[in-house]
């Protein structure tokens, strides 16, 4: 039996090995040779320029600006998705109080567990469609529930004061669902004696939250904290589809910046690559610099 | 676990776009050159074959699958086969044309005749720098297919070589023609008793009663606000002549800031102050504000003769669309009011290494016939390029009132091109600074300057090919 181990890793290895080599790894490779031509993108020739495109990416106005809306993502994006996503999880699998052993959900949790995922199993261009329409500023039911109670009804995804801010608002409500999912997922798996006895000493909610079950849960906060930064540096198709940048570039990201300058009103796609490889490396030094700033000792339950 | 899903993560989420790209061009960089497409297949030119047709040789024509569908092109297709019956036509309809024939362009098989068209358009400034494009010169100077005596460029409504050429070379044919004004319902009017005002004062008087009976008098595609940049040169054109326009092509030093565009964004930034476009606009994209529109809510809208299909489905019955030339601003005006802009568009273009370039530059001659044209127009209710193809035509309201239009601009009528010459700039930097000035958060004068600034960073990028229009 022994030796026939290695003939059936390699039978089950190899392939997956060469697509992943042939479909991500190569095209990677490509990309940074691409960033170092000035190829147009539609003939076969292109001139080596070396740095010359990552030179001009420094003094590129449009990109900084771009690079600075992703930035605010960074930092927000995660922020409140994960707080929002902690607390509703919490109050689903722990919240209520009724009863003594206390550890369960607050009323119709299932229902709300069901309704919080809704977002989850729409394609994000749907997404998109819908709350460019939910933010119709004349017809639109945000609007039209401002009005209703009295309130000044904006244009939000025509002022720049506000487009960017709602995309981020959609960019929430569309991630949240999962983490309350993953997030409550993880809290099954912490023991039940521990909150019965912390509920003994008579903690609070908060307390509950903070002290015991987010420290039990920082390996999954941990995960969640890098796919939202790797998302937060992406946002592209929500982007594209209900704002296009505008108005006035307020609301760009670097992902946009990389599709128009290839495939929207450029064919630049030298200069395109070279904002992908910039891109690459700022995703991965976020995700390695999340990974290691968030390290902590692993709980282990015995 | 996670170290193999970051790096999953990241290839989803960071390089979107660049591995398609460099996959697809896998062999790209560093090729040669030249001979990839291999010989040109060509047949003996005679008078009944005047561009040398290889008759068996193979035939691939892509159509952008938009507005106007593609059944139009399936039956030019059948008049193609119908005299050469021994050709074969590969026929496919994409709205990706960009994403879709990138790769084959760079691998230099492209297919015979592309519809360049649409959001997913390639840009032309990379294709005709590229050298990507065949010269369609030749076809010009054919005999038209069954306009007898006629050479092809004879029948063309004017302007068509003008908007398809670069520096000189006619390159891309624009098959549909398409006349830019300001749009209304004739029936609001005649219930209401307006008239469309001829002069600015008189457009300014109306846009006040329109208000004053509860409709906005304008709404525009705040997502797209380049429309809005349309009535504003061509108000300018109107006043200053033809050359505004050619400066502003050209990429002129301060071409934005001439006399007359500051005259004209003088005089469109009196609708913005005295709160004539509806609340709300900047918020919509196109078709939003066109349904606002249809639905009475705003009396006037930008845009292209495409309006009345593009809105065919949310258009009461009734509602009668009516194109009108911009306002003119006063009698010092160079050109008359009935002058508006007309331009061929929809492009088609024969890339240089294509197999059978014979038979492409045949498949156009084809669609500028007599009958082409004619069945196009019956099909899609939109005009080509062909004079005189309408006649006896059915058309509906709104097209009805764009030959109008158009006939009464006649040789009046002016163009503007540099949106082809230099795509970036109408549609992200003018865009921009049409948005910000149409939302009343620029003056006339941060608008021109906003406008020139995007001229500037064109003209100063030495990446961009520049283009001189005659």
């Amino acid at each position: 039996m022994k030796h026939g181990k290695y003939p059936l890793i390699i039978t089950f290895l190899v392939p997956p090995l060469l697509l992943y080599g042939i479909f991500v790894l190569s095209p990677y490779l490509q990309a940074f040779q691409i960033s170092t031509t000035n190829w147009l993108g539609y003939s076969a020739s292109a001139d080596y320029v070396g740095l010359e495109n990552f030179g001009n990416l420094l003094r590129d106005g449009a990109l900084w600006n771009a690079v600075r809306n992703n930035a605010i993502l960074l930092v927000l994006l995660p922020v409140l998705t994960i707080g929002l996503g902690l607390f509703f999880a919490s109050m689903l699998n722990m919240g209520g109080r009724r009863g003594t052993a206390g550890v369960v959900g607050v009323r119709g949790s299932g229902a709300y567990k069901l309704v919080y995922f809704f977002p989850q199993v729409l394609s994000v261009v749907i997404i998109a469609l819908l709350w460019k329409e939910v933010y119709h500023p004349n017809n639109g039911l945000l609007n039209a529930t401002l009005r209703g109670i009295g309130l000044p009804a904006p244009t939000w995804l025509g002022d720049p004061r506000t487009a960017f801010w709602a995309v981020l608002a959609v960019m929430i409500w569309s991630n949240v669902g999962f983490y309350v999912v993953l997030f409550g997922a993880a809290m099954q798996a912490i023991p039940k004696d521990i909150y019965e006895a912390v509920m003994l000493d008579g903690a609070s909610r908060w307390t509950t939250l903070t002290r015991v079950t987010i420290p039990l849960l920082w390996d999954t906060v941990q995960v969640a904290w890098i796919y939202l930064a790797i998302a937060a540096l992406d946002g592209f198709i929500l982007i594209q589809q209900m704002t296009d940048g505008g108005p006035n570039h307020s609301s760009d990201v670097i992902g946009l910046r990389m599709y128009n300058t290839a495939f929207g009103s450029e064919t630049k796609f030298g200069y395109a690559s070279a904002i992908g490889v910039v891109m690459f490396f700022l995703t991965l030094s976020v995700a390695v610099l999340a990974l290691r700033a968030s390290r902590r000792d692993r709980i282990e339950y015995s | 676990m996670k170290r193999r899903d970051i790096l999953r993560r990241t290839a989803a989420a960071s390089l979107l776009a660049v591995p398609a790209t460099g996959l697809l061009t896998g062999c790209a960089l560093g090729g040669d050159d030249d001979n990839s497409g291999g010989e040109s297949l060509e047949g003996t030119k005679s008078e009944q074959n005047p561009l040398g047709v290889k008759e068996d040789a193979p035939l691939e024509v892509v159509i952008f699958n938009g507005g106007f569908g593609e059944e139009y092109a399936k039956a030019h297709e059948a008049m193609y086969t119908e005299k050469y019956p021994k050709a074969t036509i590969k026929h496919s309809a994409t709205q990706e044309i960009n994403k879709t024939l990138q790769p084959r362009f760079v691998d230099g098989t492209p297919p015979d005749v592309v519809n360049n068209s649409g959001a997913g358009q390639i840009d032309f400034n990379g294709l005709v720098s590229q050298d990507a494009l065949a010269d369609l010169g030749e076809l010009l100077d054919a005999p038209s297919l069954d306009i007898p005596g006629k050479k092809v460029r004879d029948t063309l409504l004017p302007g068509v070589v003008d908007v398809g050429s670069y520096d000189g070379k006619f390159l891309v044919l624009s098959y549909a023609y398409t006349a830019y004004g300001i749009w209304y319902s004739t029936k609001l009017f005649t219930d209401r008793g307006w008239q469309y005002g001829k002069t600015w004062d008189d457009h300014i008087a109306l846009c006040r009663q329109i208000k004053a009976a509860g409709i906005a008098p304008w709404t525009y595609a705040g997502k797209h606000p380049r429309y809005m940049s349309w009535p504003v040169i061509s108000m300018a054109v109107k006043l200053g002549g033809q050359d505004v326009a050619k400066a502003i092509d050209n990429l002129e030093p301060n071409a934005w800031k001439s006399d007359a565009m500051k005259a004209a964004a003088d005089a469109w930034y009196q609708i913005v102050k005295d709160g004539f476009i509806m609340p709300g606009s900047p918020g919509l994209d196109h078709v939003q504000s066109q349904t606002e529109w249809c639905r009475g809510k705003a009396a006037f809208i930008s845009c292209g003769s495409w309006l009345e299909s593009e809105q065919a489905k949310v258009t009461p019955a009734g509602f009668n669309m009516t194109v009108a030339p911009t306002p003119s601003l006063g009698p010092g005006d160079k050109l008359p009011f009935e002058a508006m802009r007309g331009t061929a568009s929809e492009p088609f273009m024969v890339p240089a290494k294509a197999k059978n370039r014979a038979g492409g530059l045949e498949y156009l001659r084809t669609m500028l016939s007599m009958k082409g044209a004619q069945d196009f127009t019956k099909k899609v209710s939109s005009l080509s390029v062909v004079v005189g193809a309408t006649q006896g035509a059915e058309l509906p309201v709104g097209l009805t009132s764009v030959v109008k239009a158009l006939d009464a601009s006649g040789s009046n009528g002016f163009n503007w091109v540099y949106n082809n010459y230099y795509r970036k700039l109408e549609r992200e930097l003018v865009d921009a600074a049409c948005g910000e000035f149409f939302s009343g958060r620029t003056t006339p004068a941060e608008f021109l300057d906003q406008c020139q600034k995007g001229a500037d960073q064109i003209a100063g990028d030495s990446s961009i090919k520049k283009y001189k229009r005659q």
